[in-house]
């Protein structure tokens, strides 16, 4: 029983804190472009829209699925990523599941994607897929890396026992560990979507990317599992490298902070062509990657 | 809304668009309207930009107007769009694809048809290769005069558009679902055997597609 309302809890928090940061994020942005922009609530009124539209179309069993498997994708990630540290509360299964868990589920949404897609046929849709896959191999080794090296740091791979390892401010591991935030924070970011690296659905470029053949209901649940699967995401780097959070209030604090950094640099920095976003994850954050990795490894002191 | 019970020519067309429609509403009950109440804040956009109007669109879209203070944004493709806004005079090969994608979008759909080429024809009414009256081949929900209207008189159609989606108010796609034979013959009239073919829109006829 405690389970199941603990599950539904977490990802309804999960749906709250997306639309809210994403309407947060597009009200961000119409400031800085000088204007009003849309009300905080505008993600949630689009996704209950999209829900109640009809949906005509169909290219055959996978093409309704594909939402379906990304869908279930983003609410396992919620349901493995502990939102709190010592509390009963908004656990999910995480005590059940590991990093290395996550790091499996965190790809089942492009692979859906690429499976849902690939049966619509629409060309629009198979070249933001390929762009997606392409990114996902500049974005991924990075990404890896800085969890390994926070693994490696802790020597655990349990999510909890990072958490607790970090006790105060000064055991944050953005303070003891800065290499891996920053190793991973640009993938992060291309992870999300943001900006200088949303190759993928890459708007006015690709018409919709992957999403093109979407309309109506089908849209609805992919808006939903994006928006899930970012805070699930920003809980993940908060858990890691924050400290994670002891109530509710302190995790909304902590993950608008990462998300407002995030934010940040999406809105300054243009979007970047596909082959500059992989070369550029192969150079700077893959390199920063690898001397981190040097640095744990020959210097332990360093990090300890 | 016009209608192609009463009369045919053209006099009497032009009298039966006068003449206002009782208005028809569709939803009631309190799930209907809240769901009525927030369709109205998120209309997804696509700009067919057909004639001259289209160029009203883009400070309308970006910072000089923000469209999106309103929830109106622009939509990359049809299946994904609410509003279709036909920008001006519509020549009769854009008038195919404009069917094709007035008929991919999910409903419930609207349309909103700018300057008064859209209306009567405005200075291409007797052009050989437009047509003159927009609302004889696809319904039209919100007409903007003008030539071209401004980026106001724009907001204001959307105002009045979402006014009417709150209020429950029957959108032109009843009326397109109701009379499709009526459409398929003035498309087919003026479009020969290059009308779109049949599979686009048939799934009209199979009984009650919501
Ligand atoms: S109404 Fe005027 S501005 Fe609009 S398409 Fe016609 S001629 Fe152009």
């Amino acid at each position: 029983m405690h389970a199941v309302v603990d599950s539904l809890a977490m990802i309804a928090v999960s749906y709250v804190m997306g639309f809210l940061f994403y309407g947060f994020y597009r009200q961000l942005n119409a400031r800085v472009q000088r204007r009003w922009g849309p009300s905080i609530w505008q993600n949630f009124f689009d996704n209950m829209k999209f829900f109640f539209k009809s949906e005509t179309l169909t290219h055959g069993p996978m093409f309704f699925f594909g939402p379906m498997i990304i869908m279930a994708g983003a609410f396992t990630t919620v349901l493995f990523v502990p939102f709190l540290k010592d509390s009963d509360w908004l656990q999910g299964f995480s005590q059940y599941g590991n990093l290395i868990l996550i790091i499996y589920l965190l790809v089942v949404g492009p692979l859906g994607n690429a499976l849902a897609v690939g049966s619509s046929g629409n060309p629009f849709g198979v070249m933001g897929v390929t762009r997606g896959l392409t990114r996902l191999m500049g974005l991924e080794v990075p990404f890896f890396l800085g969890l390994a090296l926070v693994m490696l740091q802790h020597e655990t791979t349990s999510v909890h026992a990072i958490m607790a390892a970090q006790d105060g401010l000064a055991n944050w591991g953005l303070v003891t560990n800065p290499i891996a935030f920053c190793v991973i924070l640009l993938p992060f970011i291309a992870s999300q979507n943001g900006s200088p690296f949303d190759v993928v659905g890459a708007p006015v470029e690709v018409y919709a990317g992957p999403r093109v053949e979407f309309g109506g209901r089908l849209l609805g649940v992919l808006m939903t599992q994006n928006m899930m699967m970012s805070i699930a995401k920003l809980v993940l780097v908060v858990d890691l490298f924050m400290g994670g959070a002891t109530n509710i209030l302190v995790l909304i604090g902590k993950a608008f902070a990462l998300f407002l950094l995030t934010t940040v640099v999406s809105m300054v920095f243009p979007r970047l062509k596909t082959e500059q976003a992989v070369d550029f994850f192969w150079k700077v954050p893959l390199g920063l990657g690898v001397l981190a990795v040097i640095l744990t490894v020959w210097l332990p002191s360093w990090s300890a | 809304m016009y209608h192609k019970t009463q009369c045919e020519g053209f006099q009497c067309e032009q009298a039966m668009l006068e003449v206002p429609d009782g208005v028809e509403a569709v939803r009631e009950g309190v799930l209907d309207r809240l769901i009525a109440w927030m369709r109205q804040k998120s209309l997804f956009v696509l700009a067919y930009g057909t004639g001259c109007g289209a160029i009203e669109m883009r400070p309308l879209m970006t910072s000089r107007f923000d469209a999106e203070r309103f929830g109106v944004i622009g939509a990359a493709t049809p299946r994904q769009a609410d509003v279709l806004i036909i920008s001006g005079y519509l020549a009769l090969k854009t008038l195919r694809r404009v069917i094709r994608s007035y008929e991919q979008m999910q409903e419930p759909k609207y349309v909103i048809a700018l300057g008064s080429c859209t209306i009567n024809g405005g200075m291409y009414w007797d052009s050989y290769n437009t047509v003159k009256q927009v609302d004889r081949y696809i319904p039209v929900d919100i007409y903007i005069n003008g030539c071209m209207p401004r980026p106001e008189a724009l907001i204001e159609g959307f105002v009045a558009l979402q006014a009417r989606i709150k209020n429950g108010e029957k959108g032109g796609y009843h009326h397109y679902r109701e009379n499709i034979d009526w459409y398929k013959a003035n498309q087919r009239k003026v479009l020969g055997d290059q009308v779109p073919p049949a599979y686009t829109y048939d799934w009209y006829h199979a009984g009650d597609v919501a």
